[in-house]
């Protein structure tokens, strides 16, 4: 993205004023425009669908529209179980996703495996990418969605310039 | 010389500014709210500035300044040229339409006579349809040039469906230029000061094959094949992010906004209110002096031509919202078998009409 050699003045400045509206602008536009990827595996799809839906409405936090290609997506929602046959593909995707990016982990499963402790299980997807919000339940509720949600906003709020680009997922795998 | 430089200049800026200004990003909020509305949601409405909310209109400036500052990406392989271009090829045909289509009617303004219409063509309506074919490239190159399975697929079946719908789409108008008997887009304006002689009385049958033509010409859902994420991830555009792919996105929006032009002219009496001619208008402003009634008149022009394509605008939102997605050999029956008879039959009726 070349931002970060770009802003990299800004340290010896101290934060200077224009730089740092611009970025809280940034920011601020970055965290009402979610675009969906769902990688929706498991069970917690139908929570998923939940919370999109009239009831809960996720459109609400302007994160409704689900973009399935991963380069118009922002946020890489982890819906469900992981195995380790589903590794690759989910670290592919993520890789193909554009900068910026965030991941939600959606359900204990993949939060932690949850209780599918055993060999066909990854346990947790953060032992393959970067993860910003962990929403845990199985399945959680859509209320804990929204929590994280909102949690990721605030996250969002604070980033830096320097946070990005986040380069590809530290695991090499092939598939 | 430079009165007509002025004027053409006011009328491009004007249209440009409602166009890609007002309407391109305001249907992106229309068209969330609408599905909120019709699926029993809220819709968009978190975005704020100093904890002003305004109904979500936010939510577009947030989309847009995310989308510039997000990643612009070319997938290895693709064919970088054609994959930049491709974009640009698309969106531009959506704005350069509106260059034939009338705002408003004929004045005199301190001597000097305006016509509300960038480009008064006496082949309008050809043109549009020369510019709504070049977009087809826009959409195959966009494919083909992503090195991407989906897209080509994607690409294809935009072309297929759009060469295919143009075809029943021609012929469609063919009656309504018998009936009206001129290309030109002013001419059949005019004609439509009479409220009877408004295109939906004349050609009931031509409008409703008109719009459906229309609408998948501008491949939206229940014609989104092109995109059909089911099938094809997110069709030609798969490849596509950042500011490229909102491109294509105005693109579809801006040709939204084209086909309620066209069909507000050609069916719903383009400018004219019912019953009300222009010289009524202008008689009615006369106390403002010559200018000001011609200026005001024009200015009710606008707003009843834009307020009509604003209602079209949201009739295909509607429609957009209400049907699911046919399938792709249902796409093609409908416009081969259905669309293109019901087509001919209707240059016959117009033609029997007419003679008798």
């Amino acid at each position: 993205m070349g931002i970060t050699t770009a802003f990299s003045t800004e340290e010896p400045l101290g934060g200077s004023v224009v730089l740092t509206k611009l970025e809280a602008a940034i920011n601020w536009s970055r965290k009402y425009s979610f675009f969906l990827y769902p990688f929706a595996t498991a069970c917690c799809a139908m929570e998923f669908m939940a919370v999109g839906g009239p009831r809960y409405d996720l459109d609400r936090f302007g994160a409704a529209l689900p973009r399935f290609s991963p380069r118009q997506a922002d946020l890489l929602m982890v819906v469900g179980t992981i195995t380790h046959k589903q590794a690759p593909i989910l670290v592919k995707v993520y890789n193909q996703m554009t900068e910026p990016k965030w991941v939600m982990a959606f359900g204990v499963c993949a939060v932690s495996g949850g209780f599918y402790d055993n060999y066909a299980t990854v346990q947790g997807i953060d032992t393959l990418i970067p993860v910003d919000v962990y929403i845990p339940g199985c399945p959680p509720r859509p209320e804990m969605v929204l929590d994280g949600l909102m949690k990721l906003q605030e996250k969002v709020t604070k980033e830096k310039w320097s946070d990005w680009p986040r380069g590809p997922a530290p695991v090499k795998m092939k598939c | 010389m430079i009165a007509d430089l002025t004027e053409t200049i006011v009328k491009i800026l004007f249209i440009f500014s409602i166009n890609v200004g007002f309407y391109a990003p305001i249907l992106g909020w229309v068209e969330r709210k609408q599905s909120a509305l019709m699926q029993d949601r809220v819709g968009a409405n978190r975005a704020n500035i100093f904890n002003f909310k305004i109904i979500g209109l936010f939510h577009p400036i947030a989309d847009a300044v995310k989308v510039l500052t997000k990643e612009d990406f070319i997938p290895e392989g693709a064919d970088k040229f054609f994959h930049t271009l491709a974009p640009f090829l698309s969106l531009t045909p959506a704005i350069v339409t509106f260059a034939v289509i009338p705002f408003g009617g004929a004045y005199e303004l301190w001597g000097h006579p305006v016509k509300l219409v960038i480009a008064d063509l006496n082949v309008g309506m050809l043109f549009i349809f020369a510019f709504a074919s070049l977009s087809t490239y826009g959409v195959v190159l966009g494919g083909w040039s992503s090195n991407n399975n989906w897209s080509l697929l994607g690409g294809l079946r935009a072309s297929a469906q759009m060469l295919s719908y143009e075809v029943a789409m021609g012929l469609t108008l063919i009656g309504v230029f018998m009936v009206y008997g001129s290309l030109r887009l002013t001419d059949i304006g005019m004609i439509q000061e009479n409220f009877f002689r408004w295109g939906i009385f004349m050609q009931p049958l031509g409008f409703v094959l008109f719009f459906t033509c229309a609408i998948a010409e501008n491949k939206r859902a229940p014609f989104d094949q092109p995109e059909a994420e089911s099938e094809l991830v997110a069709g030609y555009f798969t490849e596509y992010s950042s500011m490229k792919f909102v491109m294509f996105w105005m693109g579809e929006f801006l040709e939204i906004v084209t086909i309620s032009g066209i069909v507000t002219t050609l069916f719903f009496g383009a400018w004219h209110l019912p019953f009300v001619t222009d010289q009524m208008l202008v008689s009615f402003f006369a106390g403002a002096g010559p200018n000001g009634a011609a200026l005001l008149a024009m200015l009710v022009n606008v707003v009843v031509f834009f307020a009509k394509v604003s209602f079209f605008i949201w009739l295909m939102m509607t429609i957009r919202w209400t049907l699911p997605r046919f399938r792709y050999d249902q796409v093609m029956r409908l416009g081969w078998k259905m669309l293109l008879p019901l087509a001919l039959i209707n240059i016959f009726i117009t033609g029997i009409v007419l003679l008798v």
